[in-house]
């Protein structure tokens, strides 16, 4: 019992060292921010700007993202595809990154790969029926496939509409084909263009905005731009604050480690 | 093979809110109580890992697996009925705690008027006012029966609340003061104010300082970090059965909780229950367990749903309004509008699950209804949980749902955004009703229940009402931007809108209209509790648990009562 006790010390006092070490080298400036929230943020790549100092070249040169590479699709063309087509929901613009820049295509491939992809939780037993939109999801394909047939789909409509694959289009037919899919203006055998579309858009935010653990919203930047601090342990003392308090976000890697 | 296990006093199918109160008062009173749990065990250092939005809140960690049981829906008798394969308007409960561990916290006692509500209207607007199509009906018990037990739950729940002139009497006050106040919830309050309404914090199991409750159990004060709806408490700052009255009941060593141990039958010979049947999910072993009284504790719908599968009660026909299992199920009337702040900036994920501005002027029969088409209302409410970036991203009508100005206008305005929404009455019809489904079977075979139901005239008038009350609410407010009403066509089972679902075995005064009595004891068998939601006759203007918690506490006395004595208590 005692035993294992210390070993956890050990571990703490372990990381509690690599993370001076790494602020140590790094030269980063941690000023009066708690060492776990200020180095959460550093691991996720974007750092504090205010205090990272631009020479950093930990700034343009982010740690190695293990987690993007792909578990789900085989081809890189449809992962690029997929790409394209959530930046058109979550476009790069004034006020910072795209779905792209935020990892989210890997957010969708991982999610795929895993029991949301096969609706492990949900209910498969048939027989299925179409019904009335009130009676919600009564698909017999699940999740990936559906994300299968709408991208083939992307193309073949795109083809047809454009003579060219959805890839080479530019924004705005783009957007026209998605728009067609989402009005379920899209033939596909077996399923409702819209079903794609929404999954889409879903998948497409959630990788916007789910805990970075999941490889989408990277740097927490999704959370940046929408001044949503993350992971908190505690605003007791600020539920009654009148003023907007701008308190840089953490994640469940902050909380975990 | 079943295995055949020793006898016990008391058994619980289920071990949630009802469950656990059930377990705590019996095994403190001496009685011996097996509580057999579907799901798994879990406390306050399972949920460290809380703040994570997509596992809990999005893929349902804590919620009941509808790949091995579900319900099926359909809005009428002449739809076909097909399975919730995903989640959307509700979320089931499963594991100890049952969804009292993810639940949000807002704790609201129902009205006097909700249990003589037929009485009542009668003899002020006379029986012409009660839509022929609704079957509205008399609980079987008073309000001023109910307030010692709605007090008991408070206590051990620890409820943070504010007095209010619209609500029931109380015997004594709550135990902790009301959460503090967002500035958000002061623009609530000083508008409505100047209308003439009544706003006060809505009562909470968050609570708002360190508790000690009477059981012993101490409760840790809220740190109003959010992720309470859908989560479990890393504090272990919120009333639950995990944290108050589960420990109770283990420690007074009369109680055994068998987590993983699903129910599959209630056994019954000669009009009395013998025991339960259940499975080891994990092994997929079965055992009998016999038991002096069954209490069914499992959540309104497989409260319904074993009963019908077990043959226990007399299923309802809606064809001839006869027999009561699956007779008046309701649910609630949720109605509101988006308000957007151009000039306002709020500290929006900053909040607590039942933190909420509340107002009970347009609920009940707290206003006239003479001139109005429908009876009862709602609670209006602006709520204060925190707000989470991936389900909230709120727009002004006419902006496009994807693409450039979507995430301009959903950046901007998540911390410009405040809602107000509504827990309106949902009155009961012939044509809401539970029954098992014909075709579809979980994964041990049994049918799955039936869902029949949509709104009804009247519930729609009730939500126009309600609507056009938030919408004047947010002009006064000072909204910029208001969104469109909720659409109140049909029910939608795709949207969320709260897990208050009730009926189907509802207590009453009289056998032939009713399923169990004002002790939650069956008329038929009168050694089954059946403990929830499903006693309610009718969904009221409020919250749901509060009421089945002091329903709880109410069918422990009978059932202790009923050890002594037996027979039937009414
Ligand atoms: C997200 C969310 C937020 C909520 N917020 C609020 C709120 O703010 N205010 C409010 O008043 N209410 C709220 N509720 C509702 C509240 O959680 C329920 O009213 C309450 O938990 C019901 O208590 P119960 O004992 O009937 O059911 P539960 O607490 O769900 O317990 C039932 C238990 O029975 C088990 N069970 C079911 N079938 C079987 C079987 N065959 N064998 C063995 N075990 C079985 C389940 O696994 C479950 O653990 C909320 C619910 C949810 C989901």
């Amino acid at each position: 019992m005692e035993k294992k006790e210390d070993q956890k010390l050990e571990t703490t006092e372990t990381t509690n060292n690599s993370r001076r070490q790494f602020l140590k080298s790094s030269g980063i400036a941690v000023g009066g921010i708690a060492v776990g929230s200020a180095l959460g943020g550093i691991l996720g790549m974007y750092g504090k700007e205010e205090e990272a100092p631009a020479a950093t070249p930990a700034e343009s040169q982010p740690a190695q993202q293990h987690d993007h590479a792909l578990q789900y699709f085989t081809n890189r063309a449809d992962f690029e595809k997929l790409g394209q087509a959530t930046e058109r929901i979550f476009p790069e613009d004034e006020n910072g990154p795209g779905a792209i820049a935020l990892g989210v295509p890997y957010y969708i491939d991982h999610q795929l790969a895993g029991k949301w992809g096969i609706n492990a939780k949900e209910y498969r037993q048939g027989p299925f029926f179409e019904g009335v939109p009130e009676q919600g999801y009564q698909s017999q394909l699940k999740h990936h496939q559906v994300f299968d047939l709408g991208l083939e789909a992307l193309d073949k409509y795109s083809q047809e509409k454009f003579d060219a694959l959805f890839v080479a289009l530019d924004g705005e037919q783009q957007d026209e084909v998605l728009t067609a899919f989402e009005n379920d203006e899209v033939k596909i055998p077996g399923l409702r263009s819209s079903l794609f579309f929404e999954l889409l858009r879903k998948t497409t935010i959630e990788g916007v905005y789910a805990d970075p653990l999941y490889g989408g919203n990277k740097g927490m930047a999704g959370w940046k731009m929408k001044e949503y601090p993350g992971v908190q342990m505690s605003y007791a003392d600020k539920v009654e604050e009148t003023e907007f308090l701008k308190i840089e976000p953490k994640s469940l890697h902050d909380t975990h480690n | 093979m079943v295995t055949k296990l020793p006898k016990t006093d008391v058994v619980t199918v289920g071990v949630g809110w009802t469950g656990g109160i059930i377990a705590a008062e019996l095994s403190k009173a001496g009685l011996k109580v097996v509580g057999l749990e579907r799901g798994g065990d879990r406390s306050t250092e399972n949920f460290a890992m809380k703040h994570d939005e997509l596992r809990y809140a999005l893929r349902y960690e804590l919620m009941q697996d509808l790949s091995r049981e579900t319900l099926t829906f359909r809005h009428n008798s002449k739809q076909r009925a097909l399975p919730m394969r995903q989640y959307g308007a509700f979320l089931l409960g499963n594991g100890v705690g049952g969804a009292g561990t993810h639940w949000n916290g807002m704790t609201d006692r129902y009205n006097p008027y909700d249990f003589e509500i037929r009485s009542k209207t009668i003899e002020k607007y006379g029986e012409s006012k009660i839509d022929p199509e609704l079957t509205i009906q008399d609980w079987g018990i008073t309000y001023d029966e109910m307030e010692p037990y709605y007090t008991k739950f408070e206590l051990m729940a620890g409820i943070s609340g504010d007095e209010t002139p619209l609500r029931g009497h109380r015997s004594e006050p709550f135990p902790n003061p009301a959460l503090k106040k967002t500035p958000a919830m002061d623009i609530f309050f000083d508008a409505t104010k100047e209308m003439g309404l009544d706003p006060f914090v809505i009562p909470a199991a968050n609570n708002s300082q360190a508790y000690d409750n009477p059981d012993g159990q101490h409760l840790a004060a809220c740190q109003y970090n959010g992720f309470c709806e859908r989560f479990g408490c890393e504090f272990g700052a919120k009333g639950s059965p995990n944290t108050t009255v589960i420990p109770t009941a283990l420690k007074t060593g009369n109680f055994e909780l068998r987590a993983n141990s699903e129910v599959l039958e209630i056994l019954h010979e000669g009009g009395k229950a013998t025991g339960v049947l259940y499975m080891d999910t994990r092994t997929g072993e079965r055992f009998e367990q016999p038991a002096e009284v069954v209490a069914v504790t499992s959540y309104t719908f497989n409260n319904n749903r074993l009963l019908l599968n077990s043959g226990l009660g007399t299923p309802y026909d809606p064809k001839t309004g006869r027999g009561t299992i699956g007779k008046n199920y309701c649910y609630q009337v949720i109605v509101g509008n988006d308000g957007f702040f151009d000039d306002e900036k709020f500290n929006s994920a900053i909040g607590s699950g039942g933190l909420a501005a509340v107002l009970d002027n347009f609920n009940a029969d707290n206003f006239d209804h003479s001139d109005y088409d429908f009876l009862h209302g709602g609670s209006v409410l602006m709520g204060q949980k925190g707000k989470r970036p991936i389900d909230e991203n709120q727009v002004p009508s006419g902006t496009p749902r994807w693409g450039k100005e979507f995430k301009a206008q959903s950046l901007k305005y998540y911390n410009r955004h405040l809602n107000l929404y509504t827990y309106g009455a949902q009155l009961p019809t012939v044509h809401n009703y539970l029954d098992l489904d014909p075709t579809y079977k979980d994964i041990n075979g049994y049918p799955l229940l039936r869902m029949t139901f949509d709104f009804t005239e009247s519930d729609r008038k009730r939500g126009k009402f309600l609507n056009q009350q938030t919408r004047k609410i947010l002009e006064a407010m000072g909204a910029t931007h208001i969104s469109d009403d909720t659409n109140m066509d049909h029910f939608d089972m795709t949207r969320y809108q709260a897990t208050h679902n009730t009926g189907g075995v509802i207590m009453g005064a009289d056998p032939e209209t009713s399923a169990v009595n004002n002790y939650l004891q069956m008329w038929e068998h009168d050694n089954v509790f059946v403990v929830g939601g499903s006693a309610y006759a009718h969904q009221s203007g409020y919250n749901a648990t509060a009421t089945l918690g002091a329903l709880a506490y109410r069918a422990s006395e009978g059932i202790i009562d009923y050890s002594k004595k037996g027979g039937s208590l009414a």
